[in-house]
């Protein structure tokens, strides 16, 4: 057996005994705690109209995740969020206040390093992707926006 | 009675985008910032084909909440912007949309990385 | 094939060893072996990586205290880690008035350290040698995935990296359990590209490190009292069993796995720990303590290595590994 396929065969007799996640508990907690917090996030949305009939509807959803970052870092400060997203994986990764945690504990990680060098150059080390990843794709539907806005 | 069904959708949807996510965790061990970009591409893709605005209106923060509500407002940024000031919309628009957002996120971030220490997991 | 194992013809004895652990390790199931639990991560340091070198410091201090030696006797620190540049060796060897050498072999560095010092000390080139190990769980952690505070679920493959430290000092003169074989591993790589599946990827070199040394030593599993690797973990010691039965040697009961024994189930640590500190503190707390008492007399002690760096990975390769082997008798 040549090195190739020895590495081959190896591979898929390991894939084959690795343990493997219960989908049952996992899959519901992503499930229901994400779903809470999307409740929560419209709860917010609906107070604040409640509370400020004139904003517009576009500046409440604003306020809205602005709200729901400041929690996610809170969260994250006092060391609750890293629990909270071992139990619910998913359910907390995609909701907005991921994005908050991605961004807060580097910075908190980092803080040793210093101010400079530890928060401000770490702080996107998890959420610079996505950052980059939306604002290319963005502006590339922009462009093609544009273009086709020439001709039509 | 009315509120209930509207929350009830909120939820079920919301869960259901982030069951997803973790679907994807469990099945294809990617890791969750590219989980997140991939959400993020998928809400550009969304408003791009204009689907986005019809889910929002029944969804509202079932969609709007998860990061693909994030990659739509980018996007939806970009076009009104575009329409608006020509092809300096395509720089501009993004980043403007969503900059309540990002600056909400660093500032925070900021702030509770001067107060707060790191711990270790139990 | 050239012979991989060396003999040693005096035979050093391991005069003195030190145990310090964290306290999520001081709760796991060797807790009444330990000679130090540490009440929380940071030892009274601001970060971590301070509090990693100060368990170094007081490792090699304690270990040079058991051996009833002083400091001034010690000639030579043989010391490794897993951060970059192994920081926490090389900082905590700056306070002592001792040569120093670094080693680096991942989680296996316990046994480099102790082949190594074991040769300079039977070639008598020099006669008190400490040889130390440590890792910290959150400077592993920030290093090679995430940080603490992120909210991400860790995979069913993943380890626990173990806080805790571990020293021993080697000699000629003095009573102890002596080091009569060594055998260094070839880096092996069979193609394990999940960084988290590291007992999958240290398996392979464990086999051919531990195949090496039997047919050099013309040993059997059935002549050693117990065969220990260093942190598999569940997974990979069961993948090493199926190897080895492939080669036609079977492991029975005399072999365990640090990493697999080292926490107790409810301590949700998945596939066991890792770490170099997981080996080498199980080795000096709980396999010195039998070895002396005579509740084993030859054991086969093997830690793993996981050679990989997240540079490396990132660059799309895969994790080698490699295993040495230690024999150590009563």
């Amino acid at each position: 057996m040549n090195e190739k396929e020895r590495m081959k065969a190896y591979n898929k007799y390991v894939n084959a005994k690795i343990p493997k996640t219960r989908p049952f508990p996992s899959l519901f907690n992503s499930f229901w705690v994400g779903g809470l917090i999307c409740v929560i996030g419209q709860g917010i949305n609906d107070l604040l109209l409640f509370l400020m009939p004139n904003l517009s509807e576009q500046s409440a959803w604003a306020y809205t995740l602005i709200i729901l970052i400041f929690l996610a870092a809170l969260l994250t400060g006092i060391g609750v969020y890293d629990k909270l997203g071992k139990f619910a994986g998913g359910g907390t990764i995609v909701p907005i206040t991921g994005f908050s945690n991605s961004i807060t504990s580097p910075s908190i990680e980092y803080k040793c390093e210093g101010i400079v060098y530890g928060i401000c150059v770490k702080m996107f080390t998890i959420a610079g992707p996505i950052i980059v990843f939306g604002v290319v794709s963005s502006a590339f539907v922009g462009l093609i926006y544009y273009i086709v806005g020439l001709f039509v | 009675m009315e509120i209930f069904l509207d929350y009830l959708i909120v939820f079920l949807i919301g869960g259901f985008i982030c069951m997803i996510g973790e679907v994807l965790i469990i099945t294809t061990n990617l890791t969750p910032a590219r989980i997140l970009v991939s959400f993020v591409i998928f809400g550009v893709f969304l408003e791009a084909v204009g689907v986005f605005d019809y889910i929002s209106s029944f969804a509202k923060a079932g969609i709007n909440v998860p990061i693909i509500g994030f990659g739509a407002s980018l996007t939806k940024g970009a076009i009104s912007a575009v329409e608006s000031q020509g092809l300096l919309g395509v720089f501009t628009g993004s980043l403007t949309s969503t900059s309540g957002g990002i600056a909400a996120a660093i500032i925070f971030g900021f702030l509770f990385a001067l107060m707060c220490h790191s711990r270790t997991k139990k | 094939m050239k012979c991989q194992t060396i003999k040693f013809k005096k035979q050093p004895k391991i005069v003195g060893s030190y145990s310090i652990v964290g306290p999520k390790e001081g709760e796991g199931n060797f807790k009444d072996y330990f000679d130090y639990i540490m009440k929380n991560d940071f030892f009274g340091e601001k970060t971590f990586e301070k509090a990693e070198r100060k368990m170094v410091e007081n490792a090699i201090i304690g270990a040079i205290a058991k051996a009833k030696l002083e400091v001034k006797d010690v000639n030579l620190l043989v010391a490794g880690d897993l951060l970059n540049q192994i920081i926490s060796s090389s900082y905590a060897a700056r306070a002592f008035d001792f040569p120093y050498l670094g080693v680096y072999g991942a989680c296996s560095t316990m046994a480099e350290s102790m082949a190594v010092g074991a040769i300079i000390v039977d070639g008598g080139y020099y006669d008190n040698v400490v040889c130390c190990t440590t890792s910290h769980f959150s400077t592993a952690e920030r290093q090679y995935r995430f940080p603490l505070e992120f909210g991400n679920q860790r995979p069913p493959v993943s380890q626990w990296t173990v806080t805790g430290a571990g020293a021993c000092v080697l000699s000629l003169k003095g009573e102890g359990p002596k080091v009569t074989m060594a055998t260094f591993g070839k880096v092996v790589d069979w193609g394990i590209v999940d960084v988290n599946n590291m007992g999958a990827a240290m398996a392979p070199s464990a086999m051919e490190t531990m195949l090496a040394h039997f047919e050099n030593t013309s040993t059997t599993p059935d002549d050693y009292d117990l065969i220990v690797t260093g942190d598999l973990g569940k997974l990979g010691s069961e993948i090493l069993i199926d190897l080895m039965e492939e080669k036609g040697i079977k492991l029975g009961l005399n072999y365990g796995d640090c990493g697999q024994m080292y926490y107790r189930r409810d301590q949700k640590t998945l596939c066991g720990g890792s770490g170099c500190g997981c080996s080498a503190t199980v080795f000096n707390s709980y396999i010195i303590n039998k070895l002396k008492k005579g509740e084993l007399k030859k054991v086969l002690f093997m830690p793993t290595g996981a050679l990989l760096s997240t540079t490396a990975t990132q660059q799309g390769e895969s994790v080698p590994g490699v295993c040495h082997a230690i024999v150590i008798e009563g």
